[in-house]
């Protein structure tokens, strides 16, 4: 029984470490991919290609005052950063990272990430109603029901991918996808010829989840000035950011696994830990340069795109995956 | 502790944008009263940067009063010294040599691509895509480059002066100049194919915050805001002053009225600028910059002047009331902005926010400028 509660903490230890350690370089990744975008060098002043930015910068955000504006209900106005960060740190615990490197393998993996996923987004209605700023009850208010659509369409394809593996599992998922990249969910098979398309999907929805350009509409720096954490400083804001850069990690990680065929090597070679890291940021790359290339979509364009088109070619899927399953 | 806000159903809020404020690019303030995230009335309050430039104009002598002109709008600052420059030598009756004429059409044009690209990249920053500023701005600085290498300045130029200018240009200049044409229209095409053809960008733009003509008639607008909404007028064209009518250009002119049209009147006014620039290098005569007979204190005769110009941002007006002394008795400037600025209450009405930035975006505004 100890031995178990030891086992789990070093987990969760080591899950908040690598959620951590990633959400800093991811900026530095980012900072240094817009640069390349933009024909500019980004930051390189401090240490190796500026490698020593991100913890300077994680000492600047600690060493400055925590401010509560006046009028700010404080309780919700503290808790939202938290709440932020925590369930984007306890997702990782169920990813399986190749086939011994898990930190806690659950047999409804599927359905813990989703559900800690859908709380990111109470942090972020706490964070706009907390701080007593018009800006940020609007910005807040629109992400809201930015997740709440996007999850929507983000579930039935993930139903469709549990549906073909036959288990919410992670690890099960991953390992009925070994072998190749033609067993990958990804590539249309006698059960499911609609995948391509559920991935297309899921990529969508897990860009509109995180926020990220051009689905950041919380956080409209032009319209709404910082969005929702506009009233936030010191390490608020970084909790915010951080957990900005976790989920994106959750979401590429989860695309991975529900697609990619997760640690599974593309021509059944040497599968390990190593090509679930290069898919993930790979993915990660793809999520920054789309953020700096395009523009921001308007707010109804948005949801038309999730209730409109989304949901029903979604729900098709589904309907037609749980056909073809029940024929063959 | 806190009160809890007790909001009516059909209240609404009044949500002040600015005057610090990212959208608004200065010190701009629009009290909007909203309706969630639509904006049921709007309310412009000017003058957080209001620095009484009409009233330095009756303080100071012509001259001294012609680094005030390049302080109003920093983006394309040679077109309004230009105006005060025609406008005295008009009345003054100073003969201006060609070569002059010919070298103020090519610097203000090159200002005018200059302020047009910089209005470029902070407009589709506005649409939330910040690399493009980037790359106009990279643009942007062969042009101050250029203008700094003649005229000693890279924003508030002092480069006209009164019958002639106050240095020749030379050939690296030229050479500069011929450099940059085609690769400005290079980066043209560039823009059209990543900016102009973005699908996100289309739908935020097209049949967006229409301006009809009627409106932009009532409340004044001209440049590319009324060009926007099919009026075609252009200074440069239809009250031709310096050199303007030996060149052949067109006025681009665009009837959707929405702000896609806006930007592309603009992303076509370029083209026409460099054709222009083009022309008058080619055509650029010999002979000296300055006017021989100059007076060397200009006293204007005792009457009513007015000239006006075609800026970056639309038709600037000086008008000057002298009493035959050294100084205006009275100086009145007409600035471009402030008029386009004034359509916006009316047509945001009813929009979005979000649109209504975005349509913000597309009326060019430089604060300084409408302020003065």
């Amino acid at each position: 029984m100890s031995l178990t509660l030891l086992n789990v903490i070093v987990a969760v230890v080591i899950a908040i470490a690598f959620a951590a350690a990633n959400a800093a370089y991811l900026v530095w990744a980012e900072r240094r991919g817009a640069a390349r975008i933009q024909r500019r060098p980004g930051p390189n002043i401090n240490g190796p290609f500026g490698l020593l930015q991100p913890p300077l910068d994680g000492i600047k955000l600690m060493t400055k005052q925590l401010m509560i504006p006046g009028g700010a209900d404080k309780i919700l106005f503290m808790v939202a950063p938290v709440l932020a960060m925590a369930p984007a740190i306890m997702s990782f615990v169920t990813i399986p990272f190749s086939k011994g490197i898990a930190a806690h393998n659950m047999e409804i993996g599927v359905l813990m990430i989703f559900a800690f996923a859908s709380m990111g987004a109470m942090a972020i209605l706490f964070a706009g109603w907390g701080s007593r700023n018009k800006y940020s009850v609007m910005a807040s208010v629109r992400a809201v029901s930015q997740n709440v659509s996007y999850e929507i369409p983000m579930l039935i394809t993930a139903i469709t991918v549990v549906m073909v593996n036959g288990s919410m599992d992670l690890k099960a998922i991953s390992t009925a996808q070994a072998g190749g990249f033609w067993h990958w969910n990804i590539f249309p098979s006698l059960h499911s010829p609609l995948m391509p398309i559920s991935f297309i999907i899921f990529f969508i929805c897990s860009l509109a989840e995180t926020n990220r350009a051009p689905f950041d509409l919380g956080e409209a720096e032009s319209e709404l000035v910082a969005g929702f954490h506009t009233e936030y400083g010191s390490m608020g804001f970084g909790l915010f950011f951080m957990g900005e850069y976790a989920n994106i990690v959750i979401g590429a990680s989860l695309t991975t696994i529900l697609f990619l065929g997760g640690w599974d090597c593309p021509f059944g070679m040497f599968p390990g830990v190593w090509w679930f890291l290069l898919k993930i940021y790979l993915l990660i790359a793809t999520f920054i340069w789309i953020r700096w290339t395009f523009p921001r979509t308007t707010i109804y364009g948005l949801l038309n795109l999730s209730w409109k088109i989304l949901i029903p070619i979604s729900l098709f899927n589904l309907l037609l995956t749980a056909g073809l399953l029940k024929v063959f | 502790m806190s009160t809890p806000i007790q909001l009516r159903p059909d209240e609404t809020f009044i949500l002040n944008v600015g005057p610090q404020h990212p959208a608004t690019h200065g010190v701009l303030r629009v009290k909007m009263e909203m309706d969630g995230e639509y904006i049921v009335k709007s309310e412009t309050v000017l003058g957080y940067i209001h620095r009484m430039h009409e009233k330095m104009g009756e303080n100071r002598t012509y001259a001294q009063y012609l680094p005030n002109l390049s302080r109003l709008d920093y983006l394309g600052a040679l077109g309004y010294t230009h105006g005060h420059v025609l406008a005295i030598e008009r009345a003054a009756g100073i003969e201006v040599p060609e070569r002059a004429e010919y070298i103020r059409a090519i610097t203000v044009e090159l200002n005018r691509v200059a302020s047009h690209l910089f209005w470029f990249g902070a407009f589709v920053m506005d649409l939330g895509g910040f690399s493009p500023l980037m790359y106009a701005i990279q643009d942007r600085e062969h042009i101050l480059d250029m203008l700094e290498a003649v005229t000693g300045a890279r924003l508030t130029y002092c480069y006209y002066r009164f019958g002639g200018l106050y240095n020749d240009i030379d050939d690296d200049f030229i050479e500069a100049a011929k450099r940059f044409i085609p690769r400005m229209r290079k980066s043209l095409k560039k823009y059209a194919a990543l900016v102009t053809g973005n699908i996100i960008f289309q739908k935020r733009l097209e049949g967006i915050a229409p301006v009809s003509a009627e409106m932009c008639r009532k409340y004044g607008a001209t440049g590319p805001v009324a060009r926007g909404s099919g009026i075609n007028f252009d200074v440069r064209k239809n009250e031709p002053y310096s050199v303007y009518p030996e060149f052949d250009f067109d006025v681009p002119v665009y009837h959707e009225c929405d702000s896609m049209a806006r930007y592309k009147v603009r992303m076509d006014e370029m083209e026409q600028s460099l054709r222009i620039i083009e022309q008058g290098l080619e055509k650029l005569p010999g002979g000296p910059i300055m006017a021989e007979k100059k007076p060397k204190n200009i006293k204007l005769p005792v009457g009513d002047f007015y000239q006006a110009v075609e800026t970056a941002r639309g038709s600037f007006g000086i008008r000057i009331v002298s009493d035959g002394d050294k100084n205006a008795y009275r100086l009145k400037l007409r600035s471009p902005t402030y008029s386009n600025m004034h359509l916006f209450d009316e047509a945001c009405e009813g929009m979005l926010i979000m649109d209504a930035l975005a349509f913000m975006g597309s009326l060019d505004l430089v604060i300084p400028e409408m302020d003065r």
